[in-house]
């Protein structure tokens, strides 16, 4: 941003937006007319029109519970949530988020009234415009969320299961609904699924396919020998065909018992899609997180840094935003008591100002390691560009650079079981660089985080025993007691027998055996 | 860009939610109540608190990879000394997890959250009651319910009774033989079949005579007439419930130190909190005694100081006297409880012992007595301890039959459970002892 001089000038030695903590509606609405204007002219981000409700504390651990949605169907889980939370925020052991936002057109972000002024406008910037941009453009939210729906379906699912209380009474529902939770990270689809072709499509390929093949006509073919065509193994052909009508392999484990469980009332598949629905709806937050977090947390540093330099907000403000920022980055390191993780805020960040640099002032190394971008002179191009086509796994392998892995010191352990000690395998070092970036990468991907289970197959001709894999990767086995006690909820869910094969993925060698009888079927 | 003020949104959109969750968890958090109730003042029953209940009770079971087993690898930020190929000791805390172990490590085992004063009020007042309410006389009182009782000339247009209505506007339409439709219809036809051919005047006109007259008939004989609108009756029916009263007797008398009067104290507070929250009818009389007895407000028993010797057949003589004025035993369940420290003149034993078979016991359902004794006084049982004059006085109308509970209470913390086991349903009134 050092490299723009040219930005427009309007605001240079004017007022400050506000003075002072307090303020009121005009202000956010004048806070957020400047925020826009960099927002929009200057980065070039492109939003959801904005909706910003302030609410109390109270409603945002209301808010907290129900996984930040504004509205949900009511479950005792999201209760004990907001007890957990209630009891952390009053003993002080955790602050509230300043804010929560919401992938919705309009984008819904919640702010709190104790917020100070300028933590007002840090939470515009951050989740009004970066948020806001990330969701209109990432290609994860674009391709597996309705913006514009969301919200209707929310109330439909609500009124739904309030309806089937009212009908069924609340603790069959419950009970559903415990069942459905317990399944809830195996009730997404990881692949676009393959559209039915229409007619008019059909007719266009089979046309498609006869060109190319009298294109391709050569009456030489015909004078080769061919071997007598083999007749169809019509078992084989059967197998086939009843494997694909129910799509097996499954890997969306509530569609196939919304779709195939014999026993389920009409009502219960609707409540098994709106579960799983919901679910779909956050995979593309669980994968982005780095990436979100460090677009909003870039976005809202670049906004507040040019308010001040226009003198749009006081010293004052800029350092006191300067205080939270670096408190949202802080990065504590592997042997620090504080240390929980990677901070995707500071990661991201980390990335984000490094791709930066790496556009308007590169060095050697970096010509080296990012030749499409070293001094292209266009971070924000860059960024918006990275912002809308890449996941957390795909944008550390491609982005991740020496320098933020020297500033953050990065290292790699290997922890074998069957070795007495961990090993490094990889520091901070030219040899260690692209190691360190692939393992870090592998951490941000949600099939090697998240265990890979499947439906496999299914007797129905038989005792209708539902059989699913879970394909063991590195030998890291299930949870043993959860997983015993997902499957009785799927038992009860499929009405039969359940088993579940966890299978080495590279020698294909049964590791372990878990199986369920229902106890107490739906029906 | 919209500003929408939420603040004044309704609270608590969480509450069905946490009414759910409690619901699910009742059995746990009952117990931990009762657990967490022990170690409470009395004051902090009416501030709720922080509970925590086993994990297991509440989980949320999902597939995801074990702790221990298999090959991982980590990367970790802040490398200070390591190179690569170094080789380090596991952590202790083992598993496997490796240095990320903090990142989900305490309070694993119990799930820890707060309850609100009501709650925790309910829950720990929950199976408690009063013995034997409804033995005596069910006597009316201010309650009423209504009831459906025929129907009335009059009422509110919510109550119109339309069947009742219609039937009767029905019969007097019939009676006063009101015209029917039809009739006036197929008179209204031949008149125009008859206009239309034009032969026939004569039968014409007479025709016409009675259609007129119909209509006149119609006019003056309403359909519907205010005369027959019936609306429904309700009465209201008295409800039977039961009355009861409880006479807290406490003992303030020198020999009661500072410390057993908080004692006492207490659990007269405690028995308060639990009449006023579970019954709506019952009188609460407080008498305190020292070697004089007198019938005193909530406000004074709790809270004004007072000394003096030791007379207990003078409490019990205001009780029955309290009794006889206002509370006759027909009417009335009599339930009391004394708080003492247990000394009492010597002389006055006999009339204690008397007054408490003759009088006090054969009006009560229940008589709890409370002897609150010094924390700092606790002996090994043996022979020297020996039992202060009261209880001796009182154990020997310890009776099958007699509805008798004598308790000590020697620490803060006995209160609850002392408590709990005086009122606890079904409870067999006997004598016990906790230290």
């Amino acid at each position: 941003m050092t490299a723009s001089p040219a930005a427009p000038a309007v605001h240079t030695a004017a007022e400050p937006l506000y003075s002072g903590a307090d303020w009121d509606f005009d202000t956010l609405r004048r806070v957020h007319a400047a925020v826009e204007e960099i927002a929009l002219d200057e980065l070039g981000l492109d939003v959801y029109p904005n909706q910003i409700e302030v609410i109390t504390t109270e409603q945002m651990l209301d808010a907290y519970s129900s996984s930040a949605l504004p509205l949900l169907y009511k479950h005792w889980s999201f209760g004990k949530h907001f007890a957990q939370h209630e009891m952390l925020y009053r003993k002080g052991m955790r602050g509230l988020a300043y804010e929560i936002v919401i992938n919705s057109s309009p984008c819904i972000s919640y702010v709190m009234e104790e917020n100070s002024a300028t933590m007002q406008t840090l939470v515009i910037a951050h989740a009004a415009f970066g948020h806001n941009h990330f969701f209109k453009n990432n290609y994860l939210f674009r391709q597996w969320t309705d913006a514009e729906s969301i919200l209707d379906y929310l109330a439909f699912a609500q009124s739904y299961i309030a309806d089937c209380e009212e009908r069924y009474g609340s603790l069959p529902v419950e009970r559903l609904l415990d069942s459905a939770h317990a399944l809830n990270s195996q009730g997404v689809f990881r692949y676009p699924r393959k559209k039915t072709p229409d007619l008019r499509s059909e007719q266009i390929r089979a046309l498609e396919r006869q060109e190319h093949q009298e294109r391709m006509f050569n009456d030489l073919w015909r004078t080769v020998p061919q071997a007598a065509p083999k007749a169809p193994d019509e078992a084989a052909r059967e197998e086939e065909r009843r494997r694909s009508l129910l799509q097996l392999p499954q890997e969306n484990v509530l569609y196939f018992l919304e779709k195939t469980a014999p026993n389920l009332q009409n009502w219960q598949r609707e409540i098994l899609r709106i579960v799983r629905n919901i679910a779909q709806y956050f995979y593309p937050q669980r994968q982005t997180k780095v990436m979100n977090e460090g677009c909003a947390t870039f976005v809202h540093h670049t906004i507040m840094t040019r308010l001040h330099e226009r003198g749009l907000i006081t010293d004052g403000a800029y350092l006191e935003f300067l205080q939270s920022h670096t408190n949202v980055v802080f990065q504590p390191e592997f042997d620090d008591p504080r240390y929980s993780g990677i901070n995707p805020y500071a990661l991201g960040f980390a990335m984000m100002k490094d791709i930066e640099r790496v556009c308007l002032d590169p060095t050697d190394e970096d010509r080296q390691w990012f030749p499409d971008i070293a001094g292209c002179g266009e971070p924000m191009a860059v960024l918006r560009d990275c912002w809308a086509n890449y996941r957390d796994e795909s944008f550390v392998l491609q982005f991740l650079g020496p320098q933020v892995m020297r500033d953050l010191h990065l290292f790699e352990i290997e922890d074998d079981a069957d070795e007495p000690m961990l090993s490094v395998e990889a520091i901070h070092n030219e040899r260690g660089y692209r190691r360190v970036r692939e393992m870090l990468a592998r951490q941000y991907d949600i099939a090697w985080v998240e265990p890979d289970i499947q439906v496999v197959d299914v007797d129905l001709a038989g005792n209708r025993r539902l059989m699913l894999q879970h394909r063991v990767v590195n030998g890291i086995l299930l949870d043993e007691s959860d997983a015993k006690a997902v499957l009785r909820h799927l038992a009860n869910l499929w009405g039969y027998d359940v088993a579940l094969q966890e299978v080495d993925a590279v020698t294909g060698m049964v590791m372990k055996d878990h199986e369920a009888v229902p106890r107490r079927r739906f029906a | 860009m919209h500003i929408i003020d939420r603040r004044l949104n309704p609270k608590g959109k969480s509450l069905p939610n946490r009414q759910r969750f409690l619901r699910r968890a009742k059995a746990l958090v009952r117990k931990a109540v009762h657990e967490n109730s022990s170690s409470r003042g009395i004051r902090d029953v009416e501030q709720g608190g922080e509970l925590s209940i086993p994990r297991d009770g509440v989980s949320e079971p999902g597939f995801h990879h074990g702790r221990g087993g298999g090959l991982r690898n980590y990367v970790l930020p802040g490398n200070k000394e390591y190179l690569e190929g170094d080789k380090i000791p596991r952590p202790p805390t083992g598993g496997g997890r490796g240095n990320e172990g903090s990142a989900d490590g305490g309070g694993e085992d119990d799930f820890r959250f707060m309850l609100s004063r009501d709650e925790f009020v309910d829950l720990f007042l929950e199976d408690l009651e009063l013995p034997d309410l409804v033995k005596r006389r069910l006597a009316t009182s201010e309650s009423t319910s209504l009831q459906r009782a025929g129907y009335a000339a009059s009422g509110s247009p919510a109550n119109l009774a339309l069947a009742r209505t219609m039937r009767n506007s029905l019969s007097r339409r019939l009676a006063l033989k009101r015209p029917r439709a039809a009739e006036i219809r197929s008179l209204r036809e031949e008149i125009e079949a008859l206009e239309r051919t034009g032969k026939d005047p004569a039968r014409l006109a007479e025709l016409m005579e009675q259609l007129e007259g119909l209509l006149a008939r119609t006019t003056r004989i309403p359909y519907v007439d205010p005369l027959d609108v019936r609306y429904k009756r309700f009465e209201s029916v008295p409800k039977p419930i039961a009355r009861a009263v409880m006479f807290c007797l406490m003992d303030v008398s020198g020999s009661m130190t500072e410390d057993m009067k908080d004692l006492a104290k207490r659990f007269f507070m405690l028995l308060h909190i639990f009449l006023t929250r579970r019954y709506r009818h019952v009188d609460v009389v407080f008498i305190r005694h020292t070697h004089i007895a007198q019938e005193v407000d909530e406000d004074t028993f709790f809270h004004s100081p007072e000394t003096g010797g030791t007379v207990v057949s003078t409490a019990l003589e205001e009780m029955a006297r309290v009794v006889r004025e206002r509370y006759p035993t027909s009417d009335w369940n009599i339930y009391a409880a004394q708080a003492s420290d247990g000394d009492n003149t010597s002389i006055d034993a006999h009339k204690t012992a008397a007054l408490m078979a003759d009088v006090i016991l054969p009006v009560c359902q229940y008589y709890a007595y409370i002897e609150v004794g010094r924390d700092d006084d606790f002996m090994p049982a043996g022979p020297i301890r020996r039992d202060t004059d009261l209880w001796r006085t009182y154990k020997v109308l310890v009776q099958p039959g007699v509805p008798l509970a004598m308790r000590k209470v020697r620490h803060r913390r006995d209160i609850f459970p002392v408590f709990r086991d005086l009122f606890q349903r079904n409870a067999e009134p006997s004598a016990k002892e906790v230290t």
